[in-house]
């Protein structure tokens, strides 16, 4: 509160308090920027409500006419060249996309702890390699990945979908570095309460980083859920894939006229979460993201 | 039990982590160096050939220097610089919003980037679309700009341009995030006390201040800018429908390993490309680091 005291009057610079004409300038540039940044969304948002007349008319329409959900019940209504029906892949993702959250978070946790409060010899080392692991393109090596799942008996296995997607690098720095913003003497007096590790990061750690942990808990559910890789490369089985996968085969040579409509509306069912989570946190991404920081 | 689980919980706890990071990281990239030196193709056994691989990458394969090689610097030059530059930029001028504007704005900003892989091509698709139905066609054709409707997706003209804008467009994610929060939390008595010492306008503003206030986050976003270039390779091969992109107008490095790997099964001349893309990111975080190198 004293804070914003200090600063009441402040309304021009960095992070202001009110409104002032001399934001206004920037505000003419952003509106702009803003609004062809939504556009697209925008488009793919009426496309996926028009009937199919709207959506083959020339000159196209920007806004829906007759809205409809036509698209939707068509979606889930076709079954896949094989017989599976949509909502097997929506389940599979679900279920994966869960998995794969909930995995992340807690491996994350642990190892950013231990990396950020437990003393040991190759600590330093440890963290250097894991900001390594940053700069890694997994695409690049997709065909040595390939064999790793092979060996390791992932193949045509749903757990495909979420074991190689539990490595995140930027997840463990992430929580790393705001576990280190808590006081040391928090946890020595937790130690000689006789906690131990495990109950530290549950009854403290956890609580504590928790805006850390929803900022990565979002990022790897923006990952998992578009995830097409395990689909595509790693299993043969319909009934495992996911629904991003199944969406690319709608706008493929499958779909057709009518995959246009649908293709729109699974492409809304995908985005519709990712929006609605980050608009619901994004207080505590912000938090998060000012200890990103790489010195 | 219980005694030996605290006892050796730094293992313990490391272990998860460290069994995936080297399954899937590590091992992966040693794979790839150790195939680059054979002639593996997945049906006989891997003979070594030493640098022949690497040789015919850089003399004979006229695809990767003709087109991948140039088609991946402009790429990189445009999505990876010119997408850092806008992030800083649209970040520093988010800072100056008041909080409620700011938070509309960023939620607005970011959302593209929350459409990788598959949505992003059904999404512009809608917009290139090669008929006249297509949004981009109709209002060209509308204007009398164009007497035909053009395939824009499938044009070798095209394809790169279509490319570096709809990577631009969703590039703006957890990078850009640190970013603005990096800046929006500067400390702004040090915005005072640099002009009570004689910084006169906004631009020094930023170079005195802002940028070197906000320099670690800056970095964070400058490795997420690098990776997310080399790692959206499959954007060309998911506008135009194929890979090989059309005449390898939008073929970038990434899309030329998946061409040589999933598709001639050349595995082995393919991990050769792998590592050559891997050293490139290397070089770049690391340029990247030196130029934000913070010595505090």
């Amino acid at each position: 509160m004293s804070r914003k005291k200090k600063t009441a009057l402040r309304s021009g610079g960095i992070n202001p308090d009110h409104f002032n004409k001399s934001q206004f300038k920037f505000l003419l540039i952003l509106a702009p920027i803003c609004f062809v940044m939504a556009l697209p969304l925008v488009f793919i948002f009426f496309n996926a409500f028009k009937p199919i007349d709207e959506l083959f008319a020339y000159p196209p329409r920007f806004y829906v006419k007759n809205p409809t959900w036509e698209n939707f019940s068509d979606l889930f209504a076709m079954a896949s060249d094989t017989d599976v029906p949509a909502v097997r892949y929506l389940f599979n993702s679900i279920v994966s996309t869960a998995a794969v959250v909930i995995l992340t978070v807690v491996i994350s946790v642990c190892t950013g702890y231990v990396l950020s409060k437990k003393n040991f010899r190759a600590k330093k080392l440890l963290f250097t390699i894991n900001t390594l692991g940053m700069m890694f393109a997994s695409a690049a090596v997709a065909i040595p990945r390939y064999f790793v799942i092979v060996y390791t008996g992932l193949q045509d296995n749903f757990f495909a979908n979420i074991i190689p997607l539990l490595v995140a690098p930027t997840g463990v720095f992430l929580i790393k570095q705001n576990i280190d913003q808590m006081p040391d003497a928090l946890i020595e007096a937790a130690v000689i309460d006789g906690a131990s590790d495990y109950k530290i990061i549950s009854k403290i750690v956890f609580p504590l980083v928790s805006p850390a942990v929803a900022t990565v808990a979002i990022t790897t559910f923006q990952m998992a859920w578009g995830a097409t890789e395990a689909s595509t490369l790693y299993i043969d089985s319909e009934a495992l894939k996911t629904f991003p996968f199944y969406i690319n085969s709608l706008t493929g040579s499958a779909g057709g006229i009518a995959g246009v409509g649908m293709a729109a509306a699974a492409t809304l069912i995908l985005f519709l979460p990712n929006l609605i989570i980050f608009i619901i946190m994004q207080s505590r991404v912000m938090n998060t993201m000012m200890h990103s920081g790489i010195k | 039990m219980k005694k030996f689980l605290n006892k050796h919980s730094v293992p313990i706890l490391l272990f998860p982590y460290a069994v995936l990071f080297i399954l899937f990281i590590i091992i992966p990239t040693i794979a790839a160096i150790g195939l680059s030196f054979t002639d593996f193709n997945t049906i006989q056994m891997p003979n070594f050939v030493g640098l022949k691989n690497y040789i015919s990458l850089f003399t004979n394969d006229s695809v990767f220097m003709q087109k991948v090689l140039p088609n991946t610097i402009v790429y990189a030059i445009f999505t990876g610089i010119g997408g850092y530059v806008l992030s800083f930029i649209l970040a520093w001028m988010l800072a100056q919003m008041t909080r409620p504007v700011r938070t509309v704005l960023t939620i607005i900003i970011y959302a593209p980037s929350m459409t990788g892989g598959v949505m992003l091509s059904t999404i512009w698709t809608v917009i290139f679309n090669g008929d006249k139905s297509g949004y981009l066609n109709a209002l060209m054709l509308k204007l009398g700009l164009i007497d035909q409707p053009v395939a824009w997706a499938q044009s070798d003209k095209y394809l790169l341009s279509i490319m570096i804008i709809v990577t631009l467009w969703s590039s703006m994610g957890i990078g850009f995030l640190a970013m603005l929060s990096g800046i929006t939390n500067g400390n702004t008595e040090l915005y005072e006390a640099g002009y009570i010492d004689g910084i006169k306008n906004r631009f020094q503003e930023i170079i005195y201040i802002t940028i070197p206030l906000a320099k670690p986050q800056m970095l964070f976003g400058a490795i997420m800018a690098i990776v997310n270039t080399f790692q959206a390779g499959g954007v060309g091969t998911a506008l135009s429908g194929s890979n090989p992109t059309p005449n390898y107008a939008g073929q970038l490095i990434g899309t030329h390993i998946e061409d040589y790997g999933f598709l001639r099964y050349e595995m082995g001349y393919s991990a050769a490309i792998s590592v050559v893309m891997l050293i490139f990111v290397y070089a770049m975080s690391e340029g990247a680091k030196k130029l934000f190198s913070s010595d505090d």
